[in-house]
């Protein structure tokens, strides 16, 4: 004979929500890397990739269809500020000619905080297959130095 | 036009992905916009990342597949912020009678794919006159 152990339903549940959770993929701050691109989404756009060398840091944004004439690229600081506005389907197009309306489009403004200090004069953008590349060359005095040692 | 998915010609995308690409790339379904007007169906994908030759557009018996490569890689040696990865794209469309299959045209710029499918002739509206006598 078993009894009802309270404790042991409540423990079932809590797996079943987090089952749930987990299918919906609500993971905080993990990579959307799903197998569906983000065509419309609450979260930041663009997209942004981070990286940097000794010299340079590197920006590139995921930004298709963007119209290249809207695009604007600002730095203050270590502030990087990428506007500009993503052509949808075209203005003209009446609602119930579309099958399908899964992509987005309009105005998007992202601020992207860098992690070091750098040269705002000698920055470069390029836009190509609907990546946004930016290169950043990092201050003289963010560069790492060579130390070197003297041994007595 | 009906979303199907169905192996592309010459197997299916997971046993061509073993031979040709490391094992862990995937393929992502690219978002698309599907209208349509009077001579035709018109079709745009964000496939970002994608330079012409890495695009594959196929029709088999009535299935449209959108196969593309993306080449792309970070520029710097460290990576400091990663919020996309981009591999491949694959996405497919069972496509209607009324689509003219021979006369399909494709453009790729900046990154989004225009399809223009155009219709077959009796599939466009016609004007019919009408006669008073």
């Amino acid at each position: 004979m078993v009894w009802w152990n309270p404790f042991y339903e409540f423990d079932a549940m809590r797996r079943e929500i987090e089952r749930v959770f987990d299918e919906f993929g609500f993971q905080p701050g993990a990579p959307f890397g799903s197998a569906f691109l983000p065509g419309r989404m609450a979260r930041a756009y663009p997209l942004v990739n981070l990286s940097e060398n000794h010299e340079y840091v590197y920006v590139d944004a995921m930004a298709p269809g963007v119209d290249p004439s809207s695009l604007s690229i600002n730095v203050v600081h270590n502030t990087l500020t990428i506007s500009g506005e993503k052509r949808g389907a075209p203005s003209e197009v009446e609602p119930e000619a579309f099958h399908r309306a899964e992509r987005a489009g309009g105005k998007f403004v992202r601020a992207v905080t860098l992690p070091v200090e750098i040269d705002a004069d000698k920055v470069a953008a390029e836009y190509s297959d609907g990546i946004l590349h930016i290169t950043l060359p990092k201050a003289e005095k963010a560069k790492p130095k060579q130390i070197s040692v003297k041994v007595a | 036009m009906a979303e199907k998915t169905v192996p592309a010609v010459g197997g299916a995308p997971e046993r061509s992905k073993r031979e040709l690409t490391r094992a862990r790339d995937r393929y992502a379904r690219p978002p698309v916009d599907i209208y349509e007007n009077d001579d035709a169906l018109v079709l745009l994908a964000d496939l970002p990342g994608v330079p012409k030759d890495g695009l594959e557009i196929s029709v088999d018996d009535s299935v449209l597949t959108i196969q593309a490569k993306a080449d792309y890689t970070p520029a710097g040696k460290d990576s400091i912020y990663r919020e996309f990865e981009l591999s491949g794209f694959f996405r497919q469309f069972e496509l209607g009678e009324e689509i003219d299959q021979g006369k399909i045209s494709a453009e790729l710029k900046h990154g989004v794919l225009k399809l223009t499918l155009p219709k077959v002739p009796e599939a466009r509206p016609k004007q019919i006159e009408v006669k008073v006598s």
